[in-house]
């Protein structure tokens, strides 16, 4: 019988090295739906899920953050340690250790394994990746592993089944809730305890055959060439051109199929409803504003299948090696890579990233410049100024001008975040020297599996915030842009009478030095809360300005004749820097515990832009744009 | 005896694709954080195993990428200079 799990439900936690393979392994246990991920670090959230043994017993299981010991070192690894402690505030002890271990590397693995004996608390080993190790020639004896450690041994190969139900059944025999908690005090350890457990580690393994120190291994082959001096930043650049450049021209055909679908519902609308309040709630609000950002999904779909590939096969770590001198010289760690290049795809986390760095004031420096990074949100707005009016044009070598735009706008982002990073080196008193430290992971194949969950992950989150956030906004925009109507008699567009219209005249005095006209001006307002929505309060803005035909189509065409190229610069480098996000700044306070931060990065972030789209402007104007 | 014995080297001198074998791993300089040879440590870093530079990088040469046991960890300059290693003599064929 199946039964909703209890506090009273037994509590076992997940525990191993980073990189073991630990979170597909949770995966398959709890059908869970959670991102993997092949760099250290990337369970930073507290992951539970619940799974029934074959006899009934319900389960709670816990995914602890990756460790390489319990002496912690990174706010990731003080999770792991402060729960297995018991010290963890509202957290129990868990009743049971579930140790995975990667078996292609077992010297590092089973340290860990000794020091989680110690706690005291039941335990089994979890053989993770035999088949992997099996086709390097490594065959390590389960059974004589299983009796060297004094606990039992199950192999598992991380996304397949069969070894799951060994370990359920383990799982299912020995599970029980501990009546009271066992005594485990905490105590560092000393260097020469980990040299003795290390001598024990090579004492077990060369009784159950697992001590192979390979020679020159595939990823050594593969690591020859990208991490090779010359070649390796050639290959990296590359890489990330190549991904500016699909996103630009592998989408084009799904978003004019999108456009012409929305557009073709509009016409259905407009042609089966009466003329109402409803209909052109519809047409003008719901319409014109989800379907210019919904046109944007393609994009995102295949940024996200480029990151979740070089995520999953290994390829991002090297990244941080390659860059590490670049990072190091405006006082950033090699670590701060992985949290950045996450912001691509959203500062938030990448902000929660951060937390695998060890060191407080670099984790705030890499913090403070993570939104400056290109993230997906604001792929909506570039797309739709560079669609507007950068022409499509084929330079030399094939290369396209409109991703070629695209990619200076990520370089932008990057420079400035640089800058800010050296700004805040010099402005605090420099502490002992940054660390490195990274693991650079065995190249494996991306997963299909996991990919194909990834991607829908994305499109999930990207579809709910359309049908939530995105459209409460659009319904609110549209009826302040509608209200109060305009006075009979009245020879303007209906907008320049209603609230977001004289907001829009307020804010355009400021916005007018930086080339912003008013409708620009009422569409940041919303853009606050995401910086897509912009996109959307534009559709709006301009359909419900329009004072003459029907304009629920597109809007590139209409901001293309609206706005003069100064203006549409002056827009892209503003939103280069511009806080337009305010999911980013609570995640901030909630990560640095302090209102403190947020505010500083809205106010650095918003200065930067104004003066960065002012000097655009001004830059563009001389130059007769 | 043909060869000279293997002395001690710090790893941030030792040339790519040598082996040697740690003999011991410190915090290093004031500068470096005191708990640096303890997490060096705890990737693996411990006296009598193998270790083999597999890339280092374009400016300075630095940071350099370290096959440890069977794990491979980038590493900055000053970490690999706080581990200690002895070369091993070519093995004859």
């Amino acid at each position: 019988m199946d039964s909703a799990p209890s506090a009273a439900s037994p509590l076992i936690a997940l525990v191993g090295n980073p990189n073991c393979g630990k979170t597909a392994l949770f995966n398959i246990l709890t059908g869970s739906r959670q991102k993997v991920a092949n760099y250290a670090g990337v369970t930073v959230e507290r992951k539970e899920g619940s799974l029934l043994t074959p006899s009934g017993l319900r389960i709670r299981i816990l995914d602890l953050p990756g460790a390489y010991s319990l002496d912690a070192l990174t706010p990731d690894e003080q999770v792991t340690a402060d729960v297995l402690f018991g010290r963890r505030a509202g957290e129990s002890r868990p009743d049971f250790v579930v140790c995975v271990t990667d078996a292609t590397n077992l010297r590092q693995n089973l340290r860990l394994v000794l020091s989680l004996k110690r706690l005291g608390l039941p335990m089994v080993v979890a053989l993770n990746m035999t088949d992997i190790a099996r086709r390097k020639g490594i065959m390590i004896d389960a059974e004589r592993l299983s009796a060297e450690l004094g606990m039992p041994v199950v192999e598992t190969v991380g996304v397949k089944t069969a070894g799951v139900k060994a370990l359920l059944k383990v799982l299912n025999d020995t599970v029980a809730p501990q009546s009271e908690p066992r005594g485990a005090v905490w105590r560092s350890l000393s260097a020469a305890e980990i040299e003795h457990d290390q001598s024990e580690v090579r004492r077990i393994l060369g009784l159950v055959g697992g001590d192979r120190v390979d020679g020159v291994t595939f990823s050594d082959r593969v690591d020859a060439l990208v991490l090779h001096p010359l070649l390796g930043p050639v290959i990296l650049a590359s890489v990330l051109f190549l991904v500016f450049q699909a996103v630009f021209a592998w989408a084009q055909v799904p978003m004019d199929a999108i456009k012409e679908a929305v557009t073709a519902f509009g016409g259905w609308v407009g042609a089966a409803l009466p003329a109402s309040l409803f209909k052109d709630l519809m047409i003008d609000g719901v319409l014109a504003g989800v379907g210019s950002v919904l046109v944007f999904l393609p994009q995102i779909i295949i940024l996200f299948f480029f990151i979740l590939i070089l995520e999953d096969s290994g390829y991002l770590p090297r990244a941080a090696f390659l860059l590490d001198r670049v990072m190091g010289s405006v006082g950033l760690s090699g670590r701060a890579f992985i949290p950045l290049l996450s912001s691509f795809a959203c500062a938030i986390p990448g902000i929660m990233a951060t937390r695998t760095i060890q060191n407080p004031r670099d984790r705030l420096a890499t913090i403070m410049i993570a939104p400056l990074m290109t993230c997906s949100a604001r792929l909506p707005v570039y797309a739709l100024i560079i669609g507007a009016f950068i022409p499509r044009r084929t330079l030399w070598g094939g290369l396209e001008m409109q991703g070629l735009v695209l990619f200076a706008l990520y370089l932008a982002g990057v420079a400035g975040a640089m800058g800010v990073a050296f700004v805040l080196k010099r402005s605090g008193q420099s502490g002992a020297m940054q660390t490195l430290m990274l693991e650079l992971p065995a190249y494996h194949w991306p997963n299909l599996r996991n990919l194909v969950m990834g991607l829908w992950q994305r499109v999930e989150i990207f579809l709910s915030r359309v049908g939530t956030i995105i459209l409460a906004l659009m319904v609110i925009l549209w009826a302040l842009s509608s209200y109060p109507e305009p006075p009979p008699g009245a020879t303007g567009a209906a907008i320049q009478y209603s609230i977001a219209g004289h907001l829009g005249a307020w804010l355009a005095v400021l916005f007018k030095p930086i080339g912003f006209n008013w409708q620009i001006s009422i569409a940041l307002v919303p853009g606050l809360a995401a910086r897509e929505v912009a996109v959307g309060a534009l559709g709006t803005v301009y359909a419900l300005s329009n004072t003459g035909e029907d304009v629920s189509g597109a809007l590139t065409p209409l901001i293309a004749q609206s706005w003069t190229m100064a203006t549409a610069l002056s827009l892209l480098a503003w939103y280069v820097f511009a806080p337009q996000c305010l999911s980013t700044l609570a995640t901030v306070r909630r990560e640095t515990n302090s209102w403190r931060y947020p505010i500083i990065m809205a106010a650095y972030q918003f200065g930067l832009a104004y003066l960065g789209a002012f000097i655009t402007y001004r830059v563009a104007l001389w130059f007769g744009a | 005896m043909l060869n000279p014995p293997a002395i001690d080297m710090p790893l941030s001198d030792l040339p790519p694709g040598a082996a040697a074998r740690v003999t011991s791993v410190s915090s290093g300089n004031g500068k470096a954080p005191a708990e640096l040879g303890r997490r060096l440590a705890e990737l693996g870093f411990l006296p009598g195993e193998a270790v083999r530079i597999v890339a280092r990088g374009m400016l300075a040469r630095a940071p350099i990428a370290v096959r440890i046991g069977t794990g491979t960890f980038a590493l900055r300059l000053f970490e690999a200079a706080c581990i200690r290693v002895r070369p091993e003599q070519p093995q004859l064929p």
